[in-house]
């Protein structure tokens, strides 16, 4: 069989989560929670076979294809396909999404099922089941679109989804509506980047003529040379959805409150495949980027400095998954700094292995959680916050299994060798240290904070003694919960041999993309020395946090030698607080006025004066209406006479 | 004999058209408002008929006789309108038809 | 003055006079009198104008039929007087005053729009004998001649239904 016909199941990708969870809707949950959960993770998992037959295909033809299913927009000279488009970079991503989205998939089955009996709505299970696959066919129409405009499609769709989920228990959450809030947070601050996104696909279209990819990145040069200004600007509002989807400085603050959502959300969506949308993005149009270097520079320092302000913060914080959030933002800016230096390969393989060690690392997070939460309950202790870190400690003896593979995802994101985030880490430290000193830099300081809360939070979990009586009578997850840990450890420990330096299978295979690609290098003085700073990170956090537990009231032990640095930690570096009071207070102002003295003071007063203005009319012109046949012959007489008047008068 | 001048026919006409045009407007009558009615029919005829002279087309003849036929069906309906109106309100005056009024 | 137009003049008189007592008549079958003589009157006028045929019809269709049946629904709804109390108390006053103007308005543009010298001939008999009406009535009118006969047959039906649901009401 001719593997290149294999190509033209590409849009199945797409179509086969759409299939399942049109099927769940429709069923909607009256065939179990089995049903639901299983139909949902065989639609992630045939997506999964699927991009690994593309894959095949992709072996024996490197250069891809592109499969249409037709015209979709045609107004003038604009053409738009439903077009697929697989080469090595998108079946990259497609099997990122579909195989990681399919361990988490499983993992939910079980994670719901707590979940919703927790949450007290049973019906919601197959609710999410149908979000998830949702959630795959927009990314996977993300990733394997073969047009900017079919990618904002995904890239929405992703949005929505991502919105639906950190709202998943709308109604709960400080005050009823906190988990609403956030939801809504997410969005309206994706709209931002969207904006972006949109604008530049505006501009695209206005100097390019066309949104496909190869017509496009075929005129980049052109355009380049004969408009620097425009092909900037394209760059530049396409670095502002970057921000907004990868919610990298300024709009990152929706990621950390997204953490409202379901664990599993936050693993496949906010932590492996959504938030890493825009590094796609900017790899994808990579063509574009490496004739501007202005825009080059702009990634390069949102990454960066987003890598390092995140990590800082993430130090501060005491729930278990804001850490893993601010982290998530922290190595987002990693690969976006990577993808701005030109080091897409790079900035790929760590979206691999961050995919897999932030996936896990959430996973286990969440199995923390739920199991807290039983021993909660079989201790019949009194509430506490499931994901306080301060309530939990030697969660190591009760919860074995989570603890090894959250350590192996823990050492592999603080880049421990010879876990896969070592090797991924390494290739982008490395080459910014041989093209951008100030980067590198900055991120080898980035990496030794990630180490130290990465130290922090396993401390504070896993190690000393239990702090409360619910992480005492903590219990282990079952194995559907397990399973999926232990394979995701296994890829975050292993997978660095995908990119592994003197093999670079991963580099060979994105050339076909890129076309040439600068070789990655393997500084041995700059692996070493990260690896001592992450080392040393590490030690630092378990000195400082896993001698002297933290518990709630007490202040954190690096409160006093750092002071008010570690309050701007904590609090996020206000940033929060600065946008509700640079932006939000002044809107709501603004609205405020607008509806008061504006709308209920003018409009409506106009509008209401018409009404009682008609009414009044009417009101006269009524006691025209008596009734009275012989009145109204004679209304119509008068007219009558009136129209003789004018014939007279004329 | 050298003939009278169109206008008074037409005149004639005009007052005759009024006069009923205020019978219909005055009298409570319902069957006086009917007769109103015919009158101004007989209105348009005579101008039918004096046209159809001045032009010597046989034409305004014709349409005079479908006036006086329609006529008659109007009549015919009317009158039997009337009679079920008399029945159920035992009254045939205009003024007290109006429950239509809103 | 011709004997032309004073016998125009005569009609004439009578044929307004007759309207004016048939609108100033309290009792019905007055009105209904003074009707049938404004409706002779015109008849005069068609004779006049050279069109017998159309003046008999006016005589036995008008004068005869339908008047007759006016005054046999008069008497079979008693002739009843009602009270000339005008509940819109403007309506009679108003009412004159539009009729009048219209009256004024629409011979001050028959007199000053039209020439006066134009003449319509008095007695050209033989312009409408019974003969060239039928031919134009059964060939070039045939077709509404027709349709005539069908609002005919559905004012009949039309009469009878309205008369009779009535009664089976009554009756339950």
């Amino acid at each position: 069989m001719n593997t290149s016909q294999l190509f033209a199941l590409a849009p199945w990708v797409v179509l086969i989560p759409v299939i399942a969870l049109l099927i769940n809707l429709i069923v909607s949950g009256r065939l179990g929670e089995k049903f639901a959960g299983i139909l949902a993770s065989s639609a992630a998992a045939l997506s999964f076979v699927v991009s690994i037959l593309l894959a095949i295909a992709l072996g024996s033809d490197p250069m891809g294809s592109t499969i249409s299913l037709g015209t979709w927009i045609n107004i003038g000279n604009l053409s738009i396909d439903w077009a697929f488009r697989v080469d090595t970079l998108s079946v990259m991503m497609m099997l990122v999404v579909s195989g990681v989205g399919t361990l988490i998939h499983i993992y939910s089955i079980a994670y719901m099922h707590a979940d919703v009996r927790l949450n007290g709505d049973l019906k919601r299970y197959t609710r999410f089941f149908v979000f998830m696959n949702l959630f795959i066919a927009s990314m996977m129409l993300l990733v394997s679109a073969d047009n900017f405009l079919m990618m904002f499609v995904g890239w929405e769709g992703v949005g929505l989804c991502s919105y639906l989920l950190i709202g998943f228990w709308f109604e709960k959450g400080k005050d009823g509506t906190a988990n609403a809030a956030a939801g809504k947070k997410a969005f309206i601050t994706n709209r931002i980047g969207d904006f972006g996104f949109l604008v530049a696909i505006f501009l695209i279209y206005w100097n390019f003529g066309s949104l496909q990819f190869d017509k496009v990145f075929s005129m980049a040069p052109m355009v380049a040379t004969a408009m620097p200004g425009a092909a900037l600007a394209i760059t530049l509002f396409m670095l502002l959805g970057v921000t907004g989807k990868s919610a990298q400085l300024p709009l990152h603050v929706w990621l950390p409150d997204a953490m409202a959502g379901p664990t599993p959300v936050s693993a496949l969506i906010h932590a492996a495949t959504m938030v890493t949308a825009g590094v796609y993005l900017v790899a994808r149009s990579a063509p574009i980027f490496s004739q501007v270097p202005g825009g080059q520079t702009a990634v390069t320092w949102v990454g960066t400095i987003t890598a390092l302000f995140a990590a800082t913060i993430a130090l501060g914080q005491n729930d278990i998954k804001k850490v893993l959030a601010y982290s998530t933002i922290s190595q987002i800016g990693y690969m976006v700094a990577a993808v701005g230096m030109g080091a897409y390969v790079a900035a790929m393989f760590h979206l691999i292995t961050h995919a897999f060690f932030k996936g896990l690392l959430f996973l286990a997070a969440g199995s923390v959680i739920q199991a807290v939460e039983r021993g909660e309950e079989a201790a019949h202790s009194e509430e506490i916050d499931p994901q306080d870190m301060r309530q939990m400690g030697g969660l190591r003896k009760r919860l074995p299994l989570t603890f090894w593979t959250y350590l192996i995802g823990g050492l592999s994101l603080a880049a421990i060798a010879p876990l896969a985030g070592f090797f991924s880490k390494d290739e982008i430290v490395a080459y910014a240290s041989a093209n951008h000193a100030a980067v590198f830099w900055i991120l080898l300081i980035a990496a030794f904070f990630t180490a130290l809360y990465v130290g922090r939070q396993i401390s504070m979990v896993f190690l000393g003694s239990p702090r409360s009586k619910a992480a005492g009578h903590a219990t282990e997850s079952s194995p559907t919960i397990t399973v999926p840990l232990v394979i995701l450890a296994v890829l975050a420990a292993f997978g660095g041999v995908l990119n592994l330096p003197g093999l670079q299978w991963l580099e060979t295979w994105l050339a076909h993309t890129f076309g040439t690609v600068a070789p990655s290098q393997f500084v041995w003085l700059v692996a070493l020395g990260s690896l001592a700073l992450g080392l040393v990170g590490l030690a630092i956090g378990w000195l400082i946090y896993g001698r002297t537990p933290v518990k709630v009231g007490k202040p954190d032990p690096l409160k006093k030698p750092l002071g008010f640095i570690f309050t701007g930690m904590q609090n996020k570096w206000f940033v929060d607080e600065i946008y509700n009071f640079l932006i939000i207070t002044p809107f709501n102002a603004l609205a405020q006025f607008f509806a008061g003295p504006i709308d209920l003071g003018s409009i409506d007063r106009v509008a209401n004066g018409l009404a009682s203005g008609t009414q009044a009319v009417a009101g006269g012109i009524r006691k025209f209406e008596n009734g009275f046949v012989r009145s109204y012959a004679f209304w119509m007489l008068l007219g009558l006479a009136a129209i003789m008047t004018y014939f007279i008068l004329r | 004999m050298s003939g009278i001048p169109l206008v008074y026919y037409l005149g004639l006409a005009v007052i005759l058209f009024s006069l009923g045009a205020a019978g219909v407007l005055i009298r409570k009558n319902a069957l006086v408002v009917f007769m109103s009615l015919e009158l101004m029919f007989n209105s348009a005829n005579l101008l039918f008929i004096t046209f159809s002279n001045y032009y010597k087309a046989l034409d305004g003849q014709i349409l005079v006789i479908f006036v006086l036929a329609t006529a008659a069906a109007e009549v015919a309906v009317g009158l039997a309108l009337m009679v079920a109106i008399f029945r159920s309100k035992g009254s045939i005056d205009l003024d007290q038809m109006n429950k239509l009024k809103g | 003055m011709t004997a032309e137009l004073i016998l125009f003049l005569i009609v004439a008189l009578t044929a307004i006079g007759a309207a004016v007592a048939m609108l100033m008549s309290r009792n019905t079958v007055y009105s209904a009198l003074f009707l049938i003589l404004n409706f002779l009157a015109v008849a005069v006028f068609y004779l006049i104008l050279g069109a017998p045929f159309i003046a008999l019809a006016q005589i036995t269709v008008y004068a005869g039929a339908i008047m007759i049946l006016f005054l046999f629904v008069i008497m079979m709804l008693g002739a009843e007087r009602l009270k000339e109390l005008d509940p819109v108390k403007w309506q009679r006053p108003a009412a004159i005053a539009i009729t009048l103007a219209l009256a004024a308005e629409g011979t001050y543009i028959v007199f000053s729009k039209l020439n006066p010298s134009y003449v319509v001939e008095s007695f050209s008999g033989n312009l409408a004998d019974p003969v060239s009406i039928g031919t134009l009535l059964f060939d070039k009118y045939a077709l509404p001649f027709e349709v005539t006969s069908l609002i005919l047959l559905a004012a009949v039906i039309g009469a009878v239904v309205l008369s009779k649901a009535e009664k089976k009401e009554s009756e339950q």
